[in-house]
């Protein structure tokens, strides 16, 4: 079993606090590491990954630091956010190379192309191939040497919807073999998707961690804003502060419109036609006012 | 301390890129003026040696070191790509030793051996001129290659401070500044080639003991550092 632990860690650059006293698991399977961009996943990962050193706190591979401790390369794999990657090199050149240095032979890294299906492209300069094969020959060169880690940072970033399956089935797979599957993203169906086990992180922080579906119950369950214009808004805010499903309601005089605080999203979707209907009231519009993913988040480190 | 596919990857890292055609035009420059030369005014033993040390010399390997030097890292670390070197069981110190010993490698080939002919083009190595300079390239390779490698390490721009370094410093202050002198690669490498060719073709401001010592220091200071330097490299991503 391979375990690495985050222990109230933080990380800053100058001035700026990337990641805020964090502490987490990662155990075996598939985890999903959301947030919205700029929240301090690749920060974490790179900690993860030993490519930076936290600014307290620890970052452990089943016990042993991994910042300055080569060693553990032999046990982690990682997949960066970034493109540049040798594109003078073909894709087999690439990934023989990934093998070499970690004391392996062609054979590694055959393998390993195979299990991404790159070797139909193998033999032409990485230079020409798009996006999703670059992602798949990172991924072919972070497999090589068959770690018991696996990190990405955004691994589905440019892909198309195949390859997106591809790497999901593939990740899916590593994860049901026992290996420890860490990847970040900042798109909720991704996750929703690959991870039963989600880390959720914003601004920095630790905002949630479980099981996918909980943390989904908990998003969609939290009171939702809505701008509201009417025929007679007045009226209408009357109608609608009656029920329970609504918490407060204004009326906006500079927008000429209402902004209702909804509690119970499900019920209130199903009453504001009908209370507008019964009481004769035109809707002009209805929006979602905090729709966006970052309040979404903001939400679950207050919930 | 050396690793055969970091070794790999960097001599195709810069003999790949655009700005290696500098590493075959500067030589191909040198031998075509030595040609010229050659043809227009003889065998003139003083003219070899002010063609060599002027240019070859003073210009040449230098800008070839730092070509090689910080393009033997460099690029690397400013794009990431450096990072699938770090992720793997190799000691830091000896991708830097490996780097080095590329650079060193690439400076001398085009820099010392397209001297030596030059040297035998100009005059047929008269008064041991052409073995003279080719010795201090070889030698200025070296402390270039360290130098640079170095700065490829610790500054994205570090082949505007490697051009300031080797024009500016050397070529300038070098010849106006007594002091400056002292702290110059190509004045280093010139105290062994003052050994070596006939008296009064090839002038040092420094001493044997002394440069030397300064070569030494430079080479194994810069080499230690840059390994320091990569081992608390980090890679801040792209947040």
């Amino acid at each position: 079993m391979t375990v690495i632990d985050i222990d109230h860690t933080s990380r800053w650059f100058g001035n700026v606090v990337a990641v805020n006293d964090v502490t987490m698991r990662i155990g075996p399977g598939v985890t999903g590491l959301l947030g919205p961009n700029g929240a301090g996943k690749s920060t974490l990962i790179n900690m993860m990954g030993g490519f930076l050193a936290p600014s307290t706190g620890t970052v452990t591979l089943d016990g042993a630091p991994i910042w300055r401790n080569e060693s553990v390369y032999r046990h982690i794999g990682v997949v960066p956010e970034r493109e540049a990657m040798y594109d003078f090199l073909t894709g087999r050149e690439f990934v023989v190379a990934n093998a070499e240095l970690h004391g392996l032979d062609d054979a590694a890294a055959q393998r390993a192309l195979a299990t991404v299906e790159m070797e139909y492209a193998q033999d032409r300069k990485i230079a020409t191939y798009s996006k999703g094969m670059r992602q798949r020959v990172k991924m072919a060169s972070a497999l090589v040497h068959d770690p018991s880690v696996l990190l990405l940072d955004e691994p589905f970033n440019g892909m198309d919807p195949r390859q997106r399956m591809q790497l999901m089935d593939l990740l899916r797979r590593m994860g049901a073999d026992g290996r420890t599957v860490l990847f970040s993203s900042h798109i909720l169906e991704e996750v929703e998707q690959l991870a039963s086990h989600i880390e959720v992180i914003v601004a920095g922080r630790h905002a949630a961690s479980g099981d996918f579906r909980k943390i989904r119950r908990l998003m969609t369950d939290r009171p939702h804003r809505y701008l509201v214009r009417s025929s007679d808004d007045r009226a209408l805010a009357a109608a609608l502060i009656a029920d329970p499903s609504t918490a407060g309601i204004e009326v906006d005089l500079k927008e000429g419109a209402l902004r209702i605080q909804a509690v119970d999203f499900g019920r209130f979707t199903q009453l504001l036609p009908v209370v507008a209907q019964a009481n004769g009231i035109r809707l002009l519009t209805v929006s979602p006012s905090d729709e966006s993913l970052e309040s979404v988040f903001s939400y679950l480190v207050t919930a | 301390m050396y690793n055969p596919t970091v070794a790999r990857l960097t001599y195709r890292a810069l003999l790949g890129r655009r700005r290696a055609l500098i590493l075959f035009a500067l030589p191909a420059l040198l031998i075509a003026i030595s040609l010229a030369v050659r043809l227009l005014t003889g065998v003139d033993d003083k003219v070899a040696a002010e063609l060599l040390g002027g240019f070859a010399l003073a210009t040449m390997v230098p800008l070839i070191g730092v070509i090689a030097g910080t393009g033997a890292i460099g690029p690397e670390i400013d794009d990431g790509s450096i990072v699938y070197l770090l992720a793997k069981p190799v000691k830091r110190p000896t991708i830097i030793m490996t780097k080095l010993i590329v650079a060193i490698a690439i400076t001398m080939a085009f820099s010392a051996i397209p001297t030596l002919v030059a040297g035998f083009i100009l005059n047929g190595n008269g008064q041991s001129i052409a073995i003279a300079y080719m010795i201090a390239a070889l030698v200025a390779s070296v402390a270039y290659s360290a130098l640079f490698l170095l700065l490829g390490t610790v500054s994205r721009h570090a082949v505007v401070f490697g051009l300031v370094y080797a024009l500016i410093w050397e070529s300038l202050f070098g010849s106006l500044v007594d002091g400056a002198k002292t702290l110059s690669v190509q004045q280093w490498s010139l105290t062994l080639a003052e050994k070596v060719a006939g008296e009064g073709y090839v002038d040092s401001a420094v001493g044997m003991p002394t440069a030397v010592v300064l070569l030494a220091l430079v080479t194994v200071g810069a080499t230690a550092y840059a390994g320091q330097r990569l081992r608390r490299l980090t890679l801040a991503g792209e947040e």
